[in-house]
């Protein structure tokens, strides 16, 4: 692994959260799957969201409708800084990648960190990440919110509830990177052609 | 103009996501496995510093207290952190670091947003379900932080004040960061 600066990287990092605060709020991406999920499943079903005469905004999904409807006003109207913010969150991070040439052929379908372990079976890969999504994006929502809402922007402005997501994903994450990408029962793999 | 600070904001985290290599899994991992704790010290930083800088500036009258949002406290947050903590683990995403990895060309990273979207969207149908259960008790009184911060919409759990223990902290996070070593388990 190249040998980057903590420090640099924590200025970097720790600025834009910053940013974030000073300029509108704290910066939050899990909420914005709900909404994207929110406008396909308006799109699919034009019952989901619906305006009243007296123009209140509502849902049939309990989810989207709590909080005085909060959600679902948001998948009405998608252009709005939450979810703008999110688009531009891969504007950004795609810039950043073209200036430094991409991740590289051999990391495309999945990560060295993977390939080492179980060999370069990207179909296996693709689901355990489908997986994956699937659980993390569950776990967030019920925590509500992810790691850059709750660990990092909640941290940042001693949130008790910060406190206690952190301790619940590293209490998890820990151990099951140890115990998946253990070394010493790595699958000796050969390439079927 | 929240439109062009969506655009400018976003952009930055996403570049920045990308350039610390918080959306290389490889390096996620290597954390989490208590390798290589370079990641560690970064977002450790980050967050002292980012902490610091909004209670001085808030102290100071240029950072509105207004701004920030607390999240609740209940029983849910502890379990669903150690459910994405297992999802995080096993493909070395999240949600916002998943969308900056699939954006610099990471295919596994496109598939797990297609997951992480399903998984959304499950949670808004079991919702009704959750919504009268004990998992979303509230804990510590809901949105609080540790001490109580001069102007805020939110209580503290102690009446210490709440923006100068923000800054404290903050400090710890910084000093934390520059004491952690670089390696602890060497890799066998």
């Amino acid at each position: 692994m190249e040998k980057l600066n903590w420090l640099k990287s924590g200025i970097i990092l720790g600025s834009v959260f910053f940013i974030a605060v000073l300029l509108v709020k704290p910066i939050g991406v899990s909420t914005q799957f709900v909404i994207l999920d929110a406008i396909i499943g308006d799109k699919i079903n034009s019952e989901l969201i619906t305006e009243t005469d007296d123009g209140k905004i509502q849902s049939t999904n309990s989810y989207l409708n709590k909080s005085g409807a909060k959600y679902a006003k948001s998948a009405n109207q998608p252009l709005n800084y939450s979810f703008m913010f999110v688009i531009a969150l891969a504007i950004g991070a795609f810039i950043s990648s073209q200036l430094r040439n991409g991740v590289g052929q051999s990391e495309k379908l999945s990560p060295k960190v993977w390939n080492d372990k179980f060999g370069k079976f990207a179909s296996e890969r693709f689901l355990v990440t489908f997986v994956s999504g699937f659980v993390v994006l569950f776990g967030a929502r019920l925590a509500g919110g992810c790691t850059s809402g709750h660990m990092m922007s909640g941290l940042m402005q001693t949130s008790i509830s910060a406190y206690l997501f952190t301790f619940g994903i590293f209490l998890a994450a820990i151990p099951t990177a140890m115990i998946v990408y253990n070394k010493s029962t790595n699958r000796i793999t050969k390439r079927v052609k | 103009m929240n439109i062009f600070l969506a655009f400018l904001i976003g952009g930055l985290f996403g570049f920045a996501l990308d350039r610390v290599r918080a959306s290389n899994p490889n390096y996620i991992i290597s954390m989490l496995k208590l390798e290589n704790l370079y990641l560690m010290k970064a977002i450790l930083f980050a967050i002292g510093f980012a902490s610091t800088l909004m209670f001085a500036g808030q102290m100071l009258g240029l950072v509105e207290v207004g701004h920030m949002s607390v999240k609740a406290s209940y029983f849910g947050v502890v379990l669903g952190g150690i459910i994405l903590g297992i999802g995080w683990a096993i493909s070395g995403y999240c949600p916002g670091t998943g969308i900056a990895a699939a954006a610099s060309g990471r295919v596994d990273a496109m598939i797990f947003i297609l997951g992480g979207l399903l998984g959304a969207f499950v949670y808004m149908l079991v919702f009704d379900q959750l919504m009268d259960s004990t998992v979303m008790n509230s804990l510590f009184g809901g949105k609080v932080t540790l001490g109580t911060i001069p102007g805020s919409k939110f209580e503290g759990i102690s009446t210490i004040r709440g923006d100068i223990l923000g800054i404290v902290l903050g400090c710890i996070f910084m000093f934390v960061a520059y004491k952690l070593p670089e390696k602890i388990l060497k890799r066998r």
